[in-house]
């Protein structure tokens, strides 16, 4: 029986390998050991959230405090790379992606095509994403369709404390930039995780459940809510194969059409607001590339066009429930 | 203390600076036909800057660049025949044919790239010397930048965080008056950019860029402070432009006469060649031998340019990932 572990303590956990195996591996962030300068303890947070916690101590050095600059600082990570570093630079929040994206997507991402070819540029951005905190407008989107949509980044969105550790190892030894993005209510989720090194492959799906009815793709975050839907559905007879695509770039289109193929319905669940979303792009090469197969229009179940609420009542309202997943899959299943 | 310069030191200055001043002018000639594709950005003028600063690094020191990038990358040894051809778009370019002028980049020499995003290079160069103080070489890292860079977010990010963690940075302000059509006196609050320094924590100064010699000395001080741990420096280097913005950009917001009065008067070519020939530290001979060669270089490369053959369909997608 393997030991359960937190997604935080996953990720914690990932870090601190890599960092013990490869020197070139170094973090840096806002807080990530959060006391630099200051006359208490010099690693008091471990991060705003503590998912570096203890970093500091175990690798001197190579754990870095920043200022609040995150174009000096994902940018210095991103030039670090390029001379053969391996840095894993700390977003705080993915909605601050706005004071940093220049040097993520028309830097990191484009050097190695605009340089035919001559430079690699191995850096992880690790941000929090999503709702659920009441944490309001600025502090609680998605955005993982943004960066998918640049081509030279690769995009990683875990759903389960297992895929955090592996993917954020794959991350890390990856030679592209890679945006791995960390859903905040999932940081005390438990699960099994190997003590071992191990990776996750990108551009493979997790098939999470198995059906033949209707198709359910979800992200992060809400393949919790697609299985909570789908153990209700159970019960009333319909069943649902859950596919997480577990990185948005590289995307697993095959798993997701050979389920398509299978099953003729697809509901797809993803949190963002709707415009331009995964959801959307999901939505389009199903029906592209399988429309001979479905048997119902494709349903998406995602936020609103709306910036994240704070009050409590709506941000529950905001947030794609299981209930709600259920009535897409029950309409997709009952379409004539 | 800066190293005294040799004979071959000097050849080697008036070499770098002949090479970008043919490969731009040929390159200004060229574009008014019509044949070569996209923006260009002429460093004409300001050569002693490129080429005064990039004779105290290596190829294991690293330098950033901007959308005015050609002097920078011949000045820290791209070789301009292949720039020649990426400039025309051909698959022998620097880049395969996939960058351009305004990405021209050589990681082998330590050339992060010319730049599409003003003041995009600040945050890189704080990498590599991050990267160098981490593995305690003793190598530096330049951020050139132009004045109107000057007041992008990014270069004050950067100036503060290489202040904070002692990187080994020189920040390279090039201030040509001019930030596309805009001059510094409207956009720069301060009296030089050199003033802002010691808000950053840094030492600043400003120099005559037309001089090849006070260029060398004050980036010679600087990169040396980098080596020696004692962090960054900001070095303002005064100079102009002879061509536009960019190619095409008449230059109607210039003073009639203004660049012409300067090529007459400041050159950094002739005033280099006068000092050395009335030192006697080289002949003019000396420097007819290296016109004749560079013009042999340059002619050349435009013809290798010409025919060389472009990417094709099987090249538009490769080198997108390292593994996708």
């Amino acid at each position: 029986m393997a030991r359960k572990i937190t997604y935080q303590q996953a990720i914690n956990e990932a870090l601190d390998q890599e960092m013990a195996r490869d020197q070139n591996v170094i973090v840096m962030g806002e807080d990530v050991a959060g006391g630099s300068g200051a006359p208490g303890e010099q690693d008091a947070w471990g991060g705003v959230l503590g998912v570096t916690r203890g970093l500091y101590a175990k690798h001197p050095g190579r754990v870095i405090d920043t200022p609040i600059s995150e174009s000096g600082y994902v940018g210095a990570a991103i030039g670090a790379a390029c001379c053969g570093m391996r840095p894993v630079a700390e977003l705080m929040f993915v909605d601050f992606l706005g004071v940093c994206f220049d040097q993520i997507f028309n830097q990191a991402a484009k050097f190695r095509y605009m340089f035919g070819g001559k430079a690699e540029t191995p850096v992880v951005i690790r941000a929090m994403y999503g709702a659920g905190f009441r944490a309001a407008a600025q502090h609680s989107q998605c955005l993982y369709n943004i960066f998918t949509h640049i081509p030279g980044l690769k995009v990683v969105v875990p759903s389960n404390p297992y895929d955090a550790k592996g993917l954020l190892i794959q991350s890390i030894r990856d030679n592209d930039p890679v945006i791995f993005l960390e859903h905040k209510a999932l940081y005390t989720m438990e699960g099994e995780v190997p003590e071992e090194l191990y990776t996750v492959p990108f551009g493979e799906a997790a098939v999470v459940r198995e059906g033949h009815d209707v198709t359910i793709v979800a992200f992060g975050r809400m393949v919790l809510k697609a299985q909570e839907a789908a153990a209700d559905l159970q019960k009333q007879g319909i069943h649902c194969e859950i596919i997480d695509p577990r990185t948005t770039s590289p995307l697993d289109t095959d798993t997701i059409l050979e389920s398509v193929e299978k099953t003729g319905r697809l509901v797809v669940v993803d949190e963002s607001h709707p415009r331009c979303s995964m959801a959307s792009d999901i939505a389009g090469l199903v029906a592209e590339q399988a429309f001979d197969s479905l048997k119902a229009p494709i349903r998406q179940v995602t936020g609103f066009h709306a910036p994240v609420p704070f009050s409590d009542a709506l941000e529950e309202l905001y947030i794609p429930s299981a209930a709600k997943i259920v009535a897409a899959v029950k309409s997709v299943k009952e379409y004539k | 203390m800066t190293k005294k310069l040799t004979r071959d030191d000097l050849l080697t200055a008036y070499r770098t600076m002949r090479t970008i001043r043919e490969f731009e002018e040929r390159l200004h000639t060229d574009f008014a036909t019509g044949e070569i594709p996209g923006f260009v950005h002429l460093y004409a003028g300001e050569e002693a800057s490129a080429t005064g600063v990039c004779m105290n690094l290596t190829k294991d020191d690293h330098i950033a660049s901007t959308h005015r990038g050609h002097g920078h990358c011949i000045a820290k040894g791209v070789d301009p025949v292949g720039m020649m051809a990426e400039i025309w778009g051909r698959k022998t370019g620097t880049c395969k044919g996939k960058g351009g002028s305004m990405h021209i980049a050589d990681l082998s020499v330590g050339m992060l790239g010319a730049n599409g995003i003003v003041g995009g290079g600040g945050p890189l160069v704080c990498g590599t010397a991050l990267a160098a103080k981490l593995r305690g070489t003793r190598n530096v890292s330049v951020c050139f930048f132009g004045d109107g860079a000057s007041n992008q977010g990014t270069i004050f990010e950067a100036m503060n965080l290489a202040s904070v963690w002692n990187l080994p940075v020189i920040f390279l302000a090039e201030n040509n008056g001019y930030a596309e059509a805009t001059s510094y006196n409207y956009s720069v609050a301060c009296d030089t950019i050199a003033d802002r320094a010691s808000a950053f924590g840094m030492p600043g100064i400003t120099v005559d860029g037309f001089d090849f010699f006070a260029v060398h000395e004050a980036a010679g001080e600087a990169i040396e402070r980098a080596r020696n741990g004692g962090g960054p420096s900001l070095v303002e280097v005064k100079l102009s432009r002879y061509y536009g913005h960019f190619e095409g950009d008449q230059q109607t917001y210039r003073a009639p006469g203004e660049v012409q009065n300067i090529r007459d008067t400041k050159d950094c070519l002739l005033q280099f060649a006068r000092r050395v020939t009335a030192s006697g530290e080289l002949a003019q001979a000396d420097l007819d031998a290296i016109d004749a060669e560079v013009k042999a270089l340059i002619d050349g490369s435009v013809v290798k340019a010409k025919s060389d053959p472009k990417p094709t369909e099987a090249d538009l997608l490769t080198d997108v990932y390292v593994s996708y």
